[in-house]
């Protein structure tokens, strides 16, 4: 019995111990770590900020301390200029994005339904959409005036022709077997396109929505930097004036934090509506 | 009490000649090259061969999802121009909805139907009941297993009353335990709802287990090789493959796709 086990040796080896650790390839980690580690990243930079200004390290003219940023937001906040500017930013980009998706919707949704329109057009957009937006400022003054319509084409075609893009390859990747199933089944191609090809890819296109309004965010400072007496955008232009770095980073910052919201709020309403998509 | 294995003598699906040929970079591809075939109504007809025979493509044809190049297909007797609701269509990758419940999926089939809402609801009830789904159908597809979707897509293929069940491997995802349970669910369904099926496997077992005859194609281009009527009584079941008479068409079989096999790997061989 004794010399049994010796010989095959399952006494002997003790059981291998699993391999744990957080820096496994692709493996899972807890999730308060997986958060934790979120959170102490910034809080660290967050830190060595407050310690290479309070220590004088940097001139607060380059680099005012996290302190005086939130003094600066609490100002502006008082004083009514921070709910003014954001609400009209809001605005614009509201706008702006909904009209670049109202028509790239459509738009996308033929291209990667037709190849036909996506020959047509994808060369064209391909081309446009690298074109530099902040070069268009003095046509779109031409065109639109030093309105707010200026500054909403400005986020439009900031938006737009990426958008359109992104939702024709949406469409391309649903399975080509739904449309075939709707073509067995005797369907029209509009009824193929609205009651299949539309809601198969609606959680791709979903995701491309909260993607490109995080890009029409990016350009509020280009679509502001034109003729424009409030705005989020405007206050940082301003700003550089006066060296005012304080508001500059304020601003930037919170342009950022609205952004992270937006796009929070996107992922959660898209959870909710796609719920068949676990 | 069990219908003639062979099914009504009067053709139902006539394949005429049919030939398709790929033009890509290069030479042309003869994919299919005069293929004829009479099937009957009512027939359950298997499809095998070796990858590249061209059995899905003639099924995808027959389905007019795709356009012979030359010849002609005609069901009783009308040239097939496009996809129609005469045929149903069950694809290898489920292909349902999944934004709509088993219900839902269903349903769907049945909206070109006129019909009042009363009696569409107790037919999607009923094949919901026929394929072994009921308490799923407020469930949505992803939340089942493949064998349960694939049992969606055969009802929902079903429920509109189509002549014809067009089959492209449709347990070619599945495991073993399961794919064998779906074979004798389609048989069971198939008994209850008579209709000419054509079904692509390249699954001998499947093949010779489910239908009243067998076509095996040969490859490059695709031609029908053999036609074998399998004149195992009905109502099968998996007692069958043990049965000398499966295990005879089987070998049949599998030697002929074995020499189309070996055909191929010596046209491959530089």
């Amino acid at each position: 019995m004794k010399t049994d086990t010796i010989r095959t040796g399952t006494k002997a080896m003790p059981p291998r111990p699993r391999r744990r650790g957080l820096f496994r390839l692709r493996q899972d980690i807890p999730a308060p770590i997986y958060s934790a580690a979120g959170i102490a990243v910034p809080l660290v930079l967050l830190l060595i900020w407050w310690a290479v200004t309070s220590l004088g390290i940097v001139r607060p003219l380059f680099l005012p301390s996290p302190m005086e940023i939130v003094a600066e937001g609490w100002r502006q906040l008082r004083e009514g200029i921070l709910w003014a500017d954001a609400s009209v930013s809001m605005y614009r980009i509201l706008v702006g994005w909904l009209a670049a998706t109202v028509i790239a919707v459509p738009i996308g949704v033929l291209m990667g339904s037709y190849r036909i329109v996506e020959g047509a057009l994808e060369p064209l957009i391909s081309t446009v959409r690298y074109m530099p937006v902040v070069a268009l400022i003095p046509l779109s003054i031409l065109w639109a005036g030093i309105g707010d319509v200026q500054k909403i084409l400005i986020l439009f075609l900031g938006t737009f022709f990426q958008q359109v893009l992104l939702i024709m390859d949406n469409v391309k990747n649903i399975d080509m077997n739904l449309i075939r199933a709707g073509q067995t089944l005797g369907m029209r191609n509009i009824e193929i396109l609205m009651r299949i090809v539309i809601p198969a890819a609606s959680p791709g296109i979903w995701d491309t929505f909260r993607i490109t309004i995080g890009w029409t965010w990016t350009y509020l400072v280009v679509a502001e930097l034109v003729a424009a007496s409030e705005g989020l955008g405007r206050r940082i232009m301003d700003a550089q004036r006066y060296l005012a770095t304080d508001t500059i980073l304020f601003g930037t910052l919170f342009i950022g934090l609205l952004g992270l919201l937006t796009d929070v709020a996107f992922k959660r309403f898209g959870r909710a509506m796609f719920h068949w998509n676990r | 009490m069990t219908p003639p294995a062979s099914g009504d003598t009067a053709t139902l699906i006539a394949i005429d000649r049919v030939g398709k040929v790929y033009e890509g970079r290069g030479s042309p591809v003869v994919a299919i090259d005069e293929v004829s075939l009479d099937i009957g109504r009512n027939q359950f007809v298997a499809i095998v061969g070796t990858s590249g025979c061209g059995k899905s493509t003639l099924l995808n044809m027959v389905a007019g999802l795709d356009d012979p190049t030359s010849g002609s297909i005609a069901i009783d007797g009308r040239p097939v121009l496009g996809p129609g609701r005469d045929r149903g269509f069950v694809f290898q990758s489920y292909s349902l909805f999944d934004w709509m419940t088993v219900r839902g999926n269903i349903r769907f089939a049945l909206e070109k139907t006129r019909m009042p809402a009363a009696e569409k609801a107790a037919l999607v009830d009923r094949f919901i009941r026929e394929v072994g789904l009921a308490g799923f159908e407020d469930a949505y597809p992803r939340q089942l297993s493949g064998g349960m979707r694939q049992r969606v897509a055969i009802a929902r293929a079903l429920v509109y009353k189509p002549a014809i069940l067009l089959m492209d491997e449709p347990f070619g995802a599945l495991d073993a335990q399961t794919r064998g349970m779906m074979q004798e669910l389609l048989l069971n369904v198939w008994e209850d709802n008579r209709v000419t099926v054509m079904f692509v496997t390249h699954d001998v077992d499947e093949a010779v287990f489910l239908a009243d005859r067998v076509i095996v194609m040969a490859s490059r281009p695709g031609r029908v090789k053999k036609d074998i009527a399998i004149d195992i009584p009905r109502p099968r079941s998996f007692e069958v493959l043990t049965d000398p008479d499966f295990t005879r068409f089987k070998r049949e079989i599998l030697a002929d796709i074995r020499e189309e096999t070996l055909k191929v790997m010596a046209m491959e061989r530089p």
